[in-house]
């Protein structure tokens, strides 16, 4: 009898399997690359960012205005003189291996963040002492004031100040951290994480999300997905085709030729991700001639215009719009004041600066990396500039080769470099203190070296801005010096497309796919 | 023999040292930079310098050299730079499904165009002939990834037949396993097919006017013995030297095919590795790979005596 019973058992354990089975929702994605790196504070890059938003929290967030609004966090008081701030966390809040979330670890993941994250030691600096008070609350004293403590903070992208229990958090900064507990809605699995080809969420069951629905990077993340499984498909046709026969449910960044593809099949929904969108960015090098000169940096802003670059590098207008801002388009902090005459392909206008400059014709070199959406950029470039005196040398090279060769001071003719072309997500240029090309600190800044006291001046009243005018005007400022310095040329914006089956809903669009909210019909 | 694959054996010492000095050599003096690559666009000078430090790569060539090396002879490849994962553990993560369509690709490949070859000899000028041929030549000439795509809107999108990419285990399902390598078997194989075809054809043209071939048609035997008894197995050593050739350059085959298909093999790994630049990863596959092609060269000298019992080593 009890041999029958235990039959009984397995026989309808296994009738029962495949219907629970089938009763889970997995959400297969191919993301814009395969995930490496695991350590969001370690690393900038784009695809740890999103792995990071999966399984971490963070204390506040941006919503789909740009708003800073709480996440974690409760509640907060800020004293009348704007120098000391009390958090207080949710109830309840869990990490993945079952305990409290406290505030010591809290503080420990600031402390971590800040010493990798520019922006990050920038507020340290700002920072006098940081005391857990209760489990759930702690306090902040600064030691004078700043209007960036909270957007800091709620840092979207790289590198983004994701909560981790204080034994990890208190990981060398230096070092990569090898455990991924977070208190996100979805859970690492570690165990089925197989480089190059997949990686593995699942729903974190005791996730306590905000009672508010979801707003960009803010409110309510719901995971409705039982499993999201990343596939690591390097060729965007195999993506796209996978797609089309429902093999993916979502593929990031689709390429802009493969728009039209898309757009005629049923059964996909092709979305434009414009709280994504790119910025275009040429750097000079100051450190060598013909571009250590102000002169021949200000011949940029006549040589070039932007709708060339934007329709050699992504063609279709729907995707782009001409931007002269520095800071995005449709964001608080967007202004054409100081550039509205600029990028107009002037020659003339360029020519009589360069020569001002005393440009002797010696070649530019212009790096053009060939296996990026960026490689129809440098050639744009070369003509418009070659149109306004310049003699350009354009050397075409692997991104890593680019990537490297940045970082070398010699002169163009030893195996320097005079220009670069790249592109910026919107998350990494917000405002003056996040955008790492405005650096303009020497040799402190990104390769491209530029040096401007007056720029840092008022990258330092800006991190001092305590309202929204002031930070207005602090980057209209800027962007009239900017007129005179040219850390760098915003080239215009471009929004990122992704695709997905009619049969996923839910994706909200903000500056990371965190991948809350989605739900998936089988 | 035992003496002459030992023999063998001990001169692949001087070869792995010689290719493990190229590699690593070749991979410090070529452009490009991990630590950079690893600290992502926002980066300063400093920050990249402490990946360097963290990496090792701050130190003199030599000391890496010697301390890689010193880890090799351990049987330790290193740490991956990105993964971080031990290389070795990262190989054999890959290996199964390059390994997989490797031999499914030689075997179809010999399997169709050895018969293919021996008929374009038999039937020489023939129209059958020149079908072959211009197999041959198209075989030859369209790039894989072309293939691949075509069979992808043919066989996966258009008929629905097949499934556009991914690999699965065989551990997980010899059904799913199979039907996951048809597309990218036939895409890899075609090239292979003019390759071995052609030589086939070759080759047994060259023995078909033979006196032995005469004498066996003479004594009465029936064609399809004469043809793959007498012509083809004295034929056979430049097919076997093709073949174990082919094998052995599959490796830059499998690199686009896995690609195409997706598949999680060593080619893609490979290909990741060097955009990266994952010093201890592509070190470890060129030294896997030359060894490969050692051995592949060895079994190809043991195998033309079954063929012809002249041979002497």
């Amino acid at each position: 009898m009890h041999r029958l019973l235990k039959s009984l058992a397995v026989v309808c354990t296994i009738a029962t399997a495949p219907s629970l089975a089938q009763a889970q929702t997995t959400l297969r994605a191919v993301m814009q690359s395969d995930l490496k790196i695991l350590d969001p504070i370690w690393t900038g890059a784009t695809i740890t960012q999103h792995h990071g938003y999966l399984i971490y929290d963070t204390l506040f967030a941006l919503d789909a205005n740009g708003d800073v609004q709480p996440q974690m966090v409760e509640k907060y008081d800020e004293s009348a003189d704007k120098l000391t701030y009390v958090f207080t966390l949710r109830d309840g809040l869990l990490w993945h291996d079952g305990a409290a979330v406290t505030a010591e670890d809290c503080i420990a993941s600031i402390k971590r963040w800040s010493a990798r994250d520019p922006l990050g030691q920038k507020l340290a600096g700002f920072i006098e002492t940081m005391t857990a008070d209760s489990d759930r609350t702690f306090t902040i004293k600064l030691r004078s004031q700043t209007g960036h403590l909270l957007s800091g903070l709620a840092k979207p992208a790289a590198n983004v100040p994701f909560m981790m229990p204080k034994r990890i958090a208190e990981t060398d900064p230096t070092k990569q951290i090898t455990e991924y507990v977070g208190s996100g809605p979805f859970v690492f699995k570690s165990d089925e994480w197989k480089p190059g080809n997949k990686t593995v969420y699942v729903k974190f069951d005791k996730y306590k999300p905000r009672a508010e629905p979801p707003s960009g990077l803010a409110g309510g993340k719901i995971p409705y997905l039982d499993r999201v499984e990343w596939l690591a498909v390097t060729d965007k046709m195999s993506a796209l085709n996978a797609l089309l026969q429902g093999e993916i449910d979502y593929v990031e960044g689709v390429p802009h030729d493969y728009i039209q593809l898309l757009q005629d099949s049923p059964g996909i929904v092709l979305f434009l991700r414009k709280k994504l969108s790119n910025q275009i960015v040429l750097r000079p090098n100051h450190l060598h001639k013909p571009f250590d000169n102000p002169k021949a940096r200000q011949a940029l802003w006549y040589a070039l215009n932007q709708k060339d670059f934007l329709d050699a590098v992504v063609g279709n207008p729907n995707y782009y719009a001409v931007c002269k801002s520095y800071f995005i388009c449709g964001t608080a902090l967007a202004s054409p004041v100081g550039m509205e005459d600029l990028l107009t392909s002037d020659a003339a206008k360029a020519r009589a600066l360069l020569k001002e400059s005393g440009y002797d014709g010696a070649p530019i070199v212009l790096m053009q990396a060939t296996d990026t959406l960026m490689v129809n950029a440098p050639p744009v470039a070369k003509a418009l500039l070659e149109k306004a005196g310049f003699n350009v040398d354009m050397q075409a090279m692997d991104w890593q080769t680019q990537v490297a060769r940045r970082q070398r001071k010699v002169p163009p003719d030893a195996g320097g470099w005079s220009l670069s072309l790249s592109s910026f997500d919107s998350a990494e240029i917000m405002d003056p203190m996040v955008t790492a090309m405005m650096n303009a600190s020497c040799d402190k800044g990104l390769a491209g070296w530029p040096c401007d006291s007056g720029i840092e001046k008022l990258r330092d009243d800006f991190a001092r801005a305590t309202t929204l005018p002031e930070k207005q005007k602090i980057v209209e400022a800027i962007q009239i010096r900017e007129r005179e310095i040219v850390t760098h040329v915003p080239l215009g914006q471009w929004y990122s497309a992704g695709a997905y089956r009619k049969n996923v809903d839910g994706l909200v669009d903000g500056l990371a796919l965190g991948f809350w909210n989605i739900k998936k019909k089988n | 023999m035992f003496g002459y694959i030992l023999q063998r054996l001990l001169s692949t010492i001087p070869v792995v040292i010689l290719v493990a000095i190229f590699v690593f050599v070749l991979l410090r003096l070529a452009p490009g930079d991990p630590a950079a690559v690893i600290a992502g666009d926002n980066a300063n000078a400093e920050q990249i310098a402490l990946i360097r430090t963290k990496l090792g790569l701050d130190q003199p060539i030599y000391t890496q050299f010697f301390l890689w090396i010193g880890h090799l002879i351990q049987g330790d490849f290193g740490e991956s730079f990105f993964f971080k994962k031990s290389v070795g553990e990262l190989i054999a993560s890959r290996i199964e499904p390059t390994i997989a369509l490797s031999l499914a690709t030689i075997t179809l490949a010999v399997i169709i165009a050895v018969p293919l070859g021996v008929l374009a000899a038999y039937k020489h000028g023939t129209a059958i002939d020149k079908f072959v041929m211009g197999f041959s030549v198209l075989g030859f000439s369209v790039p894989i990834f072309v293939v691949g795509y075509l069979l992808i809107y043919v066989f996966a999108i258009k008929l629905n037949l097949l499934p556009v990419q991914g690999y699965q285990r065989i551990g997980d399902g010899v059904g799913g396993f199979l039907l996951r390598l048809v597309l990218p078997t036939v895409t890899l194989s075609v090239a292979y097919v003019a390759l071995i075809a052609r030589m086939t054809r070759t080759s047994v043209l060259d023995v078909m006017g033979e006196d032995y071939v005469r004498t066996a048609r003479a004594k009465g035997q029936v064609e399809r013995i004469v043809l793959f008894k007498h012509a083809l197995k004295n034929a056979a050593v430049p097919i076997v030297t093709v073949i174990g050739l082919g094998i052995a350059g599959l490796i830059g085959g499998v690199v686009v095919t896995e690609s195409v298909y997706s598949i999680p093999g060593v080619g893609r790994l490979t290909v990741d590795a060097v955009l990266a630049r994952d010093y201890p990863t592509i070190q470890a596959i060129i030294l896997m790979f030359s060894l490969v092609y050692v051995f592949i060269n060895l079994a190809v000298d043991l195998v033309y005596r079954i063929f012809d019992p002249r041979i002497r080593y």
